[in-house]
């Protein structure tokens, strides 16, 4: 068993995560601290959200054997963790439901979230609906383009989505927007923050709510595979889904792959890889990996799948990166676009584009690999949101 | 002593209450930039903030968003704003210079590659909106030894304990943001500042300066009654971009004018 016991008191992952905030909202921080610190020893909190994931999400989600798609590639045996079956359709809920039960814990009304793909948006308006919670969800006007159907959803759920006409007038852009409205509604707004990024709390925080992805995987690959796998694969762009089924692996043996979203390719710069190709700095309240240019200003992404379209990533990847714990690789667009029609043909099931980055990076090792090996690969969320970007690649409109 | 603490040395003397007017280097182009802060120092400032252009202005409004993204579609980055310092400086050696920005852009030089920038440009303190004190222990000690005093931010929402400690930290004067909100909101409550500035002075001998929010003659007026130094940039900004940029200076001229009164009166 590996030792790891981080982040440390002040959120550092090594010289990444840590609170780099303006002054108004270093109080709001230290209060979610100890409300998250207090809910945690509270086993009333623990078995509330037990609960709630069991009753409302669907959990556990089940681990699949992708015995076709690992005949087609011809080597390892490729297993699919199913995220995309929980409520709302992916594992950003997992993580939400536990911010709103701390947001009316701590008595806030009202709820902000940023959105890129909208999956997150969508997460945040279905827990407010569900505890009674006004929700704002900001998103990137190139995104809300890009991603009709989940604005409606999130519409319909009874939030307000509000689009960001600022820099990239994407996922980043939004993360800004909602930062300075919590600076401004700070008494009586709670904050749902999508991803292992953010000042800390938030990348422990999002990251121990996420865990139960991982949790889950410990104990249902032995059962279905007879082992623990050789190797957990995840897409990452802020990098949730992939700390969330990384955290409990990294006392294991398992190599732990993270994929990033690499465009139209690392080489061209039109991409969202920021630990393959960024080099650290500081950004929404955290020191972590960016994609910048050479006077610090953060550059623009590109990626097919709006929810990698991200020039940062949770400060805890930063950290297992430098160390070696984990690896992270580019797929490029093309890549992902032919994963996830793969895994449509010979599996039935439709991938998040997001999700068909870590397919893509499963189906390139698999053939290398002996029938033995066992790779299991988060399908983090389905891909009913991406029909119009898919369909549009294919030069069909709706 | 430093320049800033030399300025607020004679303001006190004299009775009178520190002018900081804000612009953002680069906006609304290179050129206008030395220009306009001669402009500032005719029209009485005793301190600049001088703004370094970032991508993600987290704590900024629309406003000082709109000022950066023009200065960073000339190119304007932190060695280009050194570069200005410098400019400025050859004709005025008083006046205090404050640049105020966020930390990757000063990451990406390297902290000490540009302090070292810093001091030799003439640049006097600085404010990273995103280093709060406990982040940047290296920084501000490197700062200090270099002859630059780092400037921290207290709000509405600091406690007691939180004031004690920034105010520890900071050097030059402390810099209250008088709302909860970005640059240039519109929702001052003066009850609120005039209640929390006694609590900064039980923690601190330095001056206090009071930004965010202050729009006018009127509200400059409320603000000094308390306060040390009156913070006005994003109403500065608007004058900047409401009409030619030939004209921009005496614009600016025009609206500080009857504020510069009201401090003095």
């Amino acid at each position: 068993m590996r030792m790891y016991d981080l982040p440390d008191a002040r959120g550092h992952f090594g010289p990444y995560g840590g609170v780099f905030v303006a002054e108004t909202l270093t109080r709001a921080l230290e209060e979610l601290r100890a409300a998250y610190d207090a809910a945690r020893k509270d086993p009333e909190f623990e078995r509330e959200f037990r609960y709630e994931l069991k009753h409302y999400v669907g959990r556990p989600s089940p681990v699949y054997f992708a015995k076709r798609l690992s005949e087609k590639c011809g080597g390892a045996r490729i297993y699919i963790k199913r995220e995309d079956l929980n409520h709302t359709g992916a594992h950003k809920v997992n993580n939400t439901i536990g911010q709103a039960m701390l947001a009316r814990r701590m008595k806030k009304p009202r709820v902000i979230a940023e959105t890129g793909a909208g999956m997150h948006g969508v997460a945040s308006a279905t827990v407010a609906a569900r505890y009674g919670m006004k929700c704002v969800v900001y998103m990137g006007s190139e995104d809300v383009k890009r991603q009709v159907q989940n604005v409606y959803r999130m519409k319909l759920l009874g939030a307000e989505v509000v689009p960001v006409d600022s820099g990239s007038k994407t996922l980043k852009d939004a993360l800004n927007e909602a930062m300075r409205d919590w600076v401004t509604n700070v008494d009586d707004t709670f904050y749902i923050l999508g991803t292992v990024a953010g000042p800390h709390p938030y990348p422990m925080m999002v990251r121990d709510f996420q865990s139960v992805i991982g949790e889950e995987c410990l104990e249902q690959m032995p059962e279905l595979a007879g082992r623990q796998p050789d190797a957990v694969i995840a897409c990452v762009g802020g990098g949730s889904n992939a700390m969330g089924i990384f955290y409990p692996y990294i006392k294991t043996d398992a190599r732990l792959i993270g994929v990033e979203a690499a465009g139209e390719g690392l080489s061209t710069g039109k991409h969202a890889a920021s630990l393959c190709a960024g080099k650290p700095g500081v950004l929404h309240g955290n020191r972590t990996y960016l994609l910048q240019d050479a006077n610090g200003q953060i550059t623009e992404t590109h990626s097919v799948s709006a929810g990698l379209d991200y020039p940062g990533v949770g400060p805890e990847h930063a950290w297992l990166k430098d160390t070696g714990r984990a690896e992270y690789v580019g797929v490029t667009d093309e890549e992902a676009l032919k994963a996830f029609h793969e895994l449509c043909h010979c599996e039935g099931i439709i991938p998040a584009l997001e999700s068909a980055h870590a397919i893509a990076q499963a189906m390139k090792m698999a053939p290398g690999l002996p029938k033995s090996a066992i790779l299991l690969v988060n399908l983090s969320g389905r891909g009913d949101k991406d029909m119009h970007t898919v369909a549009e690649r294919s030069g069909i409109r709706f | 002593m430093s320049r800033i603490q030399a300025r607020f040395e004679a303001l006190r003397k004299a009775g009178r209450k520190a002018l900081i007017p804000y612009i953002t280097a680069g906006d609304p182009a290179p050129g206008h930039t030395v220009p306009l802060l001669r402009a500032l120092v005719e029209a009485g400032a005793d301190v600049i903030e001088l703004g370094v252009p970032f991508s993600d202005p987290m704590a900024d409004g629309p406003v000082v968003q709109r000022a950066s993204e023009r200065a960073l579609k000339h190119g304007v980055g932190l060695s280009s704003v050194l570069a200005m310092v410098m400019e400025f400086r050859k004709e005025d050696a008083a006046t205090p210079i404050v640049l105020m920005g966020y930390a990757n852009p000063i990451e990406a030089m390297g902290t000490e590659n540009f302090i070292g920038a810093a001091r030799v440009a003439g640049v006097d303190g600085v404010i990273v909106v995103d280093y709060p004190p406990e982040e940047c222990e290296e920084f501000a000690a490197l700062a200090k030894k270099n002859g630059i005093d780092p400037i921290f931010l207290l709000a509405p929402t600091s406690t007691d304990e939180r004031i004690e400690q920034v105010a520890r930290a900071g050097s030059g004067y402390l810099y209250y943001v008088s709302l909860r909100g970005v640059t240039g909101a519109s929702h001052l409550d003066f009850g609120e500042i005039a209640k929390k500035i006694p609590a900064i002075r039980a923690a601190t001998k330095l001056p206090i300066g009071v930004g965010f929010g202050i729009r006018d003659a009127d509200s400059a007026r409320k603000i000094a009654q308390a306060a040390d130094a009156v913070v006005i940039g994003s109403r500065i900004i608007q004058e900047i971009e409401n009409g030619s940029s030939q004209e921009a200076a005496s614009r600016v001229r025009a609206f500080l004018k009857p504020i510069r009164q009201a401090l003095d009166a």
